[in-house]
């Protein structure tokens, strides 16, 4: 902007304006919800942020390498040579964690139960997403008595316990007992009717509050099919606040899916490994004192729910404009200085507000950006929140 | 004192869906209005519509538990489909009547609904209701229990996060309140146990009581099923330290659940009230900083936590059901777990509908609770 043209001021010879980091339209990449909130997250917020994602990470990464970490089947009970596991067998060199009472290999199993968990939650989150969005965005649009009976059914399952739908799900689907793909999905659907009044409410809400809206009439006057209203301008817009549900839902899935497991509705031993239903075999163990049946897979399911819902507590956070910690305010304001009318001032690190807090004798709590153009020290959170 | 002029504007927070739901059309009315005596006809008006609501909520529930139970067929095949010759099954399907259409079956269970009969469970054949009677006691102590760990801890520690926002203090808290919400209820339940009662063995692992005092139990003209009243009723002290000691480890369990929730919604709800207009008016007055805390954030934040409590027992009965089948606490959620090892649908679908109605009634009775601190929130 050392020029001026058609839509802006420049300065001649002046490159500063270049550098700000103004009506650049931010890339695609820089708009993916979790990188744009990594951007913007400072502190201990974005500590959380980067623990909650590296244990998701480990998980994924344990559920897609299982064969190659697992010394074991997770219904193996027999050795290579043929010798069977010695049940309840206390950790060892050959089974690092110990051996459940039904003979099979704990670490195994543990292992194999991140990627049954892993998948359960994508079925479970896909569904629901796909189902609650599209019933959000309908009834929301179209009104009438459809949406009527869909909020007070909404609202009905969701005030009921989430656990007990699912079992009721169970039931339904696969009556109760069921093998690898089939338990799986059958926990998974089990699951996504229980999240699927979430999805609805947040969209319709959202779709409710912008049909209103200027943009939505005009596309309306122009003749934008009912189609296109729908996917371009309601979808696109109602869409904020899904990842915060998301990741916080995935984490309920887990703990739905091996609450299932415990109450003996998950999926049979043999044809997968899913840590609820280890621990509801643990059960027994634990007042004998065998504490690695229960303790690994009990830590799994701790660490995964944990990490994921880290990730989803940062990005509300973020969403929120009142619980996110403030990154500068020399990023909001741009650089002072060139707004002065001073010609002796130079752009410096510090710009007046901060002098001005420094002269309150306020501590300085320095936050280093990531872009280099951006580079300047600024008075931190600390002022923003005390 | 704080440069945080840029959020005084956000207001006291209507932020949790909860407090969202009931805050409809907050103020508008409300402000017209002069003040009228606290308990006039509209707050009867309003009870009277809120306790009608119960009845769809708790009809769709009945229908969608109905047809769902029925989708993969008749209870009396599922119960006993391996144990039974062809003919015997189909007798006494008949005898029961679950070869007529679903619909005529459905009505018929309405109807036994409203005359509150559940149905008679197949495995030991007793009326559903029987079961409430005879269990339900036990849930609602171990959720009362429950309630006042997760009160206590919640409440305390959720202050303490918000007094101490951003610093060490909050950050410890808000880790232990995400931890106590990522542990499964029945892992916690087995990992209490294991310490307690296993490696330093000062609490009982599982059950209600000690042998001696059902014993004494029995000796009780009129028993309530509250162990903790019966033990009073019998003003013996060892009987109710024996009570005390097995509950323990159950309410601290399921307690420490819903803390979690509770330290994360008491933290919000102090903030944003904090950050609000009227003390910002007052700390420019020079009020201290805990007087603000005790006397202008406290109460205010305080309206969505009861609100959000209801939603908290749907989560709690829930949670009962794991808790009580870990610690074989023989309650409500013990007994529904048995009857699904036994697959005894009709059992089971009792006592879900069971559940769904208390749900219900406790959120009537928690919205009627915040209409009575809040006049705002009536409708």
């Amino acid at each position: 902007m050392s020029h001026s043209n058609a839509s802006a001021v420049g300065v001649p010879g002046d490159s500063r304006l270049d550098a700000l980091n103004v009506r650049k339209p931010p890339s695609f990449w820089a708009k993916m919800p979790i990188v744009k909130d990594l951007r913007i997250a400072v502190g201990w917020q974005k500590g959380m942020l980067i623990t909650g994602l590296t244990l998701t990470a480990l998980f994924l990464l344990v559920a897609i390498f299982a064969p190659v970490i697992a010394p074991y089947g997770y219904a193996q009970m027999k050795d290579d040579a043929g010798v069977s596991f010695t049940p309840q067998q206390a950790p060892s060199a050959a089974h690092i964690w110990g051996t459940t009472v039904g003979g099979y290999d704990v670490f195994s199993r543990t292992v194999w139960g991140a990627r049954t968990a892993v998948i359960a939650i994508i079925i479970a989150v896909v569904l629901s997403i796909f189902a609650g969005v599209l019933l959000g965005l309908v009834s929301g649009y179209f009104g009438g008595w459809v949406d009527r009976v869909l909020v007070v059914v909404a609202d009905a399952i969701y005030s009921f316990p989430s656990l007990l739908l699912a079992i009721l799900m169970a039931i339904m689907i696969s009556g109760g007992q069921s093998g690898l793909w089939s338990g799986i999905l059958a926990s998974g659907i089990s699951i996504t009717v229980v999240y699927i009044p979430q999805y609805f409410r947040t969209i319709r809400a959202e779709v409710v509050r912008i049909k209103s809206s200027a943009y939505v009439e005009s596309a309306k006057v122009v003749g934008a099919s009912t189609w296109r209203i729908l996917t371009k301008h309601l979808l696109k817009n109602s869409t904020r606040t899904l990842p915060v549900i998301l990741t916080l839902n995935s984490s309920e899935a887990i703990l739905t899916l091996a609450g299932l497991g415990f109450l003996g509705f998950g999926i049979e031993p043999t044809a997968a490994a899913e840590w609820g239903y280890d621990l509801n075999r643990s059960v027994t163990d634990v007042t004998a004192g065998i504490w690695w049946t229960a303790v690994f897979p009990g830590l799994a399911i701790v660490l995964i729910v944990l990490g994921i819902t880290l990730v989803g507590e940062s990005l509300n956070d973020l969403a929120d404009p009142r619980l996110r910690a403030r990154k500068s305010a020399g990023e909001v304001i741009g650089s002072i200085e060139d707004t002065s009318v001073d010609p002796s001032e130079q752009p410096s690190a510090a710009n007046e507000v901060v002098a001005e807090l420094k002269f309150a004798g306020k501590p300085q709590a320095n936050v280093s950006l990531e872009r280099p153009q951006d580079a300047q020290s600024t008075q931190g959170k600390e002022a923003d929140h005390e | 004192m704080s440069n945080s002029t840029a959020v005084t504007s956000a207001g006291p927070s209507a932020g949790t869906p909860a407090s969202a739901r009931n805050a409809k059309g907050d103020g508008a009315a409300s402000a017209a209005k002069p003040r009228r005596n606290r308990l006039s006809g509209g707050f009867f008006r309003f009870i009277l519509t809120r306790f009608l609501l119960i009845i769809p909520t708790v009809f769709i529930l009945v229908t969608i538990v109905f047809f769902v139970m029925r989708a993969t067929g008749d209870p009396i095949s599922a119960a006993m489909g391996g144990r039974l010759t062809p003919d015997e099954l189909q007798r006494r399907i008949h005898a029961a009547g679950y070869d007529r259409p679903l619909i005529v079956q459905y009505l018929d269970y309405l109807g036994g609904l409203l005359r509150g009969d559940l149905g008679t469970t197949l495995t030991d054949n007793q009326p559903v209701i029987s079961i409430l009677v005879r269990y339900g006691a036990a849930t609602f102590e171990l959720a009362f229990l429950a309630l006042i760990v997760a009160l206590v801890i919640g409440i305390g520690l959720g202050r303490i996060a918000a007094r101490h926002r951003d610093r060490a203090a909050d950050a410890g808290i808000r880790v232990f309140a995400i931890l106590c919400y990522a542990t499964p209820v029945f892992f916690l339940g087995l990992m209490l146990k294991l310490i307690f009662a296993v490696w330093i063995n000062v609490l009982p692992p599982s059950g209600r009581s000690d042998l001696a005092s059902e014993m004494q139990f029995n000796r009780l003209v009129s028993p309530t099923g509250f162990y903790i009243i019966d033990a009073l009723q019998l003003g013996n002290m060892t009987v109710l330290a024996d009570v005390l000691r097995h509950a323990v480890l159950p309410a601290l369990a399921l307690g420490l659940l819903t803390a979690g929730v509770f330290i994360r919604l008491v933290r919000t709800n102090v903030i944003s009230t904090y950050n609000s207009g009227y003390v910002e008016a007052a700390r420019s007055r020079g009020v201290s900083e805990k007087r603000l805390l005790d006397k202008h954030a406290w109460r205010p934040a305080l309206i969505p936590i009861i609100t959000v409590m209801g939603m908290q027992i749907a989560l709690m009965l829930a949670g009962a059901v794991l808790t009580e089948t870990t610690f074989e606490w023989k309650g409500l959620g013990f007994m529904l777990s048995t009857y699904l090892k036994a697959r005894d649908f009709v059992a089971v679908q009792g006592i879900v509908i069971l559940i769904a109605i208390i749900v219900a009634v406790v959120n009537f009775i928690v919205d009627v609770v915040a209409a009575l601190i809040d006049p705002r929130v009536r409708y």
